[in-house]
């Protein structure tokens, strides 16, 4: 089977994120990046079902130079290639203009049976790349994959919803995203880092993947982006639980005004 | 030794001991951020491996587990964790030091883990990957690669550490010359209790110390009980003995009578990695302490509000980026000197090592004392909470004494520093007498009235080079008076190794942070520079008081008055508000609750 993997580099979730300036993103200054915790996940399910049936998994991530790294760690996990999608114009792109991206590369690599992508790239947390990928691609799609079961041109998988599992049955080519749960990522073994050394990262930029400044146009915007309220001290309320009930409930309706 | 993963622009293997005659430029260093891609990618594996496989079950590990230590210590090698050092084709990586450093800091997690880690990888590993014959090194180390078979080591005996050669353990040849028959008892076989394999010492005929590979289970050998320590508690440590053991003939380690070689050796390739592993420790003792600072309140406020704690957590940051500075910085001197040299050549390999003992010194004695500080302020701001054991800091205040005992004691390795430097400068090897002559005619010139160069940390690159002076001044003035005699002083050459380190320290620590602003722009390295004009002020303080007790040893009177004023001059600088640049520090630390410079 070939497996294409969308791989997306986030801030490592124990940085101290900081807003920029401009009130619409972050300082990228000492921010530790990692690969999305849920698209290693989506990396794991590829290199085990090549494991299992043979095949080739390429990894694809649209971002910076930095990026490049990210996918370095997905080679150094065991995938085969990866192709680093890299412009100045994909800047400015929102959900829609990266999903047309992903999609030109997953096109152009093509001869595909699966398409994996993380169930949300941490950080943004969207959730929107799988389903326009799928949508772009014209393909059948599960998301929230807890379980993946590969079979002749078709796959079972199963899908955590509120409460309950569903179990899908899809066709092949088909973009699988991948919940926490899935399987356990392996780590990069210094071997497989070593090897990782010796693979190629193709770079495309959008004249690359045909893609026009146009198609980019963002659809959306960030108006304003705020870290959330710092929590504030803890009072203590003294007396015995009568009072301390009154007291509470005073609270409640003039200072937090809740109630 | 592949040494490719290492990013080697501009980085020079200047020669060992040149730190103090020659002034080096930031490019020329190497620090921790240079480091490649596969290095940080090989550092990442190995802190997710020991924050997710070792962090859970530390509590289970103190507990002294052999079955878990074991079962780990596969795990690790099946990632190639046991391997760096290791060639390739006996199942290893061959990779380089700063990569194996890098795994050494992760290790350090739990400081018995770390030594079971390092004392199978390193001195456990290395003698046969150094001095193997290639029957020995194809049986043991695609084993010991894999973490299938664990490695131990013992050189003491009860009579003898130090002086190691004075061992009682005995050796002979039986009378089919088909086995050694050894008898004695060794000490502190560091993984003994769950060893497959142990690397030991013993005279040959009562006269030739060699070593030996012994394998577990062989006829008359057995372990005695474990040692009660104070710390690392989750380590194995047991005596070895010998009552008519009868070890195979070919698992002689080297040659006959030439065991001290693979024993020193060996102890001169690991000694720099000890202080990676410090380091490494250093950073988790001060998560904790910030950690616990921030959520521990008195008087209605995190206890990380009051100056004194702030102050503690500052300096703890400020003394782990200098130690991370120089285990880098040595470790690569060492790769860069090891470009193009293979293990097939194990007596050039050694002897590229060999030229930064004094180097590799240093790192174990400045590292292993760093560790001892933060471990101790880590138990201050734990307070009570620092002296039970319910909280980790008092596990890392007992873990971390050991470290200023094995793999030579401190005050072996004080001894060591003037002892190599004087051996080079005897040598012609360094222009070390030259200098300090040159430094006399400096002095009496009179001193310069030079406009100074404004600049990042340029006042304190000139503290560097004071530094240099002092050092070499006075180096020179006690080999003068003493010449060969000098060997026998040993509170002097201890003063001397003090002033070195603290030179050695201070020009890394500058060196580190120029080089990085040259990079990312002064203003992104607001913090280093802070810590560094901080550690400059105690550095030269602490070189000035050294200086001064041996320059006193030395001579008296007008003589004394004279060194004392080139003292001055030499060690001039303009006092600066530490407290101020702590508290810099201090806010970073505390912000993001662990080590971030």
């Amino acid at each position: 089977m070939k497996i294409i993997v969308c791989v997306k580099q986030v801030p490592d979730t124990e940085t101290r994120i900081r807003i920029n300036p401009e009130g619409n993103g972050i300082v990228e200054q000492d921010v530790n990046w990692v690969v999305s915790p849920y698209d290693e996940h989506a990396i794991e399910e590829a290199l085990r079902i090549k494991e299992q049936k043979g095949g080739e998994v390429v990894l694809v991530s649209l971002g910076p130079d930095r990026a490049q790294t990210a996918l370095r760690n997905g080679l150094a996990m065991g995938a085969d290639s990866a192709v680093h999608l890299k412009d100045a114009a994909f800047d400015a792109a929102d959900t829609m203009g990266v999903a047309k991206a992903l999609a030109a590369a997953i096109k152009g690599i093509g001869g595909y049976d699966l398409v994996l992508t993380g169930q949300q790239g941490v950080g943004g947390d969207n959730s929107q790349v799988p389903g326009l990928l799928a949508g772009l691609l014209d393909l059948p799609q599960v998301t929230m994959a807890i379980k993946l079961e590969t079979g002749d041109g078709k796959a079972t998988v199963t899908r955590e919803i509120e409460g309950a599992t569903e179990v899908w049955e899809t066709s092949l080519p088909a973009v699988i995203s991948a919940q926490k749960g899935l399987n356990e990522p392996r780590y990069a073994s210094l071997k497989g880092i070593m090897a990782a050394k010796k693979k190629t990262i193709e770079a495309k930029d959008a004249a690359a993947l045909g893609i026009a400044a146009a198609d980019l146009a963002p659809l959306t915007q960030v108006a304003s982006l705020e870290l959330p309220p710092a929590r504030p001290a803890v009072r203590m309320i003294d007396g015995d639980p009568e009072t301390q009930a009154r007291e509470l409930l005073r609270l409640l309706h003039e200072e937090a005004k809740v109630i | 030794m592949a040494t490719d993963t290492m990013t080697k622009d501009g980085v020079l293997a200047a020669r060992g001991g040149t730190f103090l005659t020659e002034d080096r430029t930031a490019a020329e260093v190497f620090t921790p951020e240079d480091f490649s891609e596969e290095q940080k990618m090989i550092g990442q594996t190995a802190s997710e491996f020991m924050e997710n496989e070792l962090g859970p079950k530390i509590p289970q590990i103190i507990k002294l587990d052999y079955e878990l230590s074991r079962e780990l210590m596969r795990k690790a090698g099946e990632l190639g964790l046991l391997g760096i050092e290791i060639p390739e084709e006996y199942g290893g990586l061959g990779l380089d030091k700063v990569s194996g450093c890098l795994v050494s800091e992760s290790a350090a997690r739990d400081g018995s883990f770390a030594v079971t880690f390092m004392g199978h990888t390193g001195i456990g590993s290395l003698p046969i990957v150094y001095f193997g014959t290639e029957a020995q090194k194809q049986k043991y180390l695609p084993k010991f690669a894999s973490g299938e078979w664990i490695s131990s080591y013992s050189l003491s005996e009860a009579s003898s550490a130090t002086d190691a050669m004075n061992a009682k353990a005995r050796a002979v040849l039986s009378p089919d010359g088909q086995h050694w028959i050894l008898n004695g008892e060794k000490m502190w076989l560091t993984n003994g209790g769950f060893a497959d394999v142990y690397i030991t010492f013993a005279k040959v005929d009562g006269e030739h110390f060699t070593a030996f590979i012994i394998d577990k289970g062989t006829p008359g050998v057995t372990l005695g009980a474990e040692e009660r320590k104070t710390g690392i508690k989750g380590s194995s440590t047991r005596p070895l003995i010998f009552q008519d053991a009868k070890i195979p003939k070919e698992n002689l380690l080297g040659e006959v009578g030439k065991g001290h070689k693979i024993a020193f050796n060996i102890l001169n390739v690991g000694r720099f990695k000890l202080g990676a592993g410090v380091t490494g420790g250093a950073k988790f003792a001060l998560k904790a302490a910030a950690e616990y600072g921030k959520s521990r309140t008195s008087f209605g406020q995190p206890i990380t509000n009051f100056g004194m704690v702030r102050e503690k957590l500052g300096e703890m940051a400020i003394r782990i980026y200098v130690s991370e500075s120089i285990v880098y910085r040595t470790a690569g001197l060492i790769d860069k000197n090891l470009e193009g040299v293979g293990l097939n050549d194990v007596a050039e390999a050694l002897k590229r090592i060999e030229e930064y003992d004094a180097e590799c010194s240093m790192v174990k004695v400045w590292c292993s004392e760093m560790l001892d500080y933060v471990v101790d302020e880590t138990v201050q701001i734990f307070g009570g909470a620092g002296y039970v054991d319910d909280y980790p800091a008092e596990r890392y205040w007992r873990d971390a004494r050991v470290n200023r005992i094995f793999e030579g004691t401190n005050e072996i390795n004080r001894l060591l520093v003037p002892g190599r430097i004087l051996r080079k400068a005897l040598k012609g090897e360094l222009p070390l007498f030259q200098k300090a002559m040159g430094l006399m005619d400096e002095f009496t010139a009179g001193p310069s009235f030079e406009e100074p160069e404004e600049g990042f940390l340029k006042a304190e690159e000139r503290m560097v080079k004071g530094a240099k002076k002092i050092a070499t001044m006075a180096l020179g003035i006690a080999a003068q008076k003493y010449g060969k005699g000098l060997g026998d002083k040993q509170e002097l050459l201890g003063l001397w190794a003090d002033v070195a380190m603290e030179t050695y320290a201070l020009e890394t620590a500058v060196l580190r942070a120029q080089k990085k602003a040259a990079r990312d722009g002064d203003a992104a390295c607001a913090v280093q520079e802070a810590a560094v004009r901080c550690f400059a002020q105690d550095a030269m303080d602490h070189i000035e008081a050294s200086a001064k007790r041996l320059l006193a040893a030395l001579d008296d009177g007008d003589m004394l008055r004279t060194y004392l004023t080139a003292l001055k001059r030499f060690g001039k600088r303009d006092a600066v508000n530490v407290v101020a640049l702590r508290e810099q520090v201090a806010a970073s630390v505390i912000d993001a609750g662990r080590y971030t410079l």
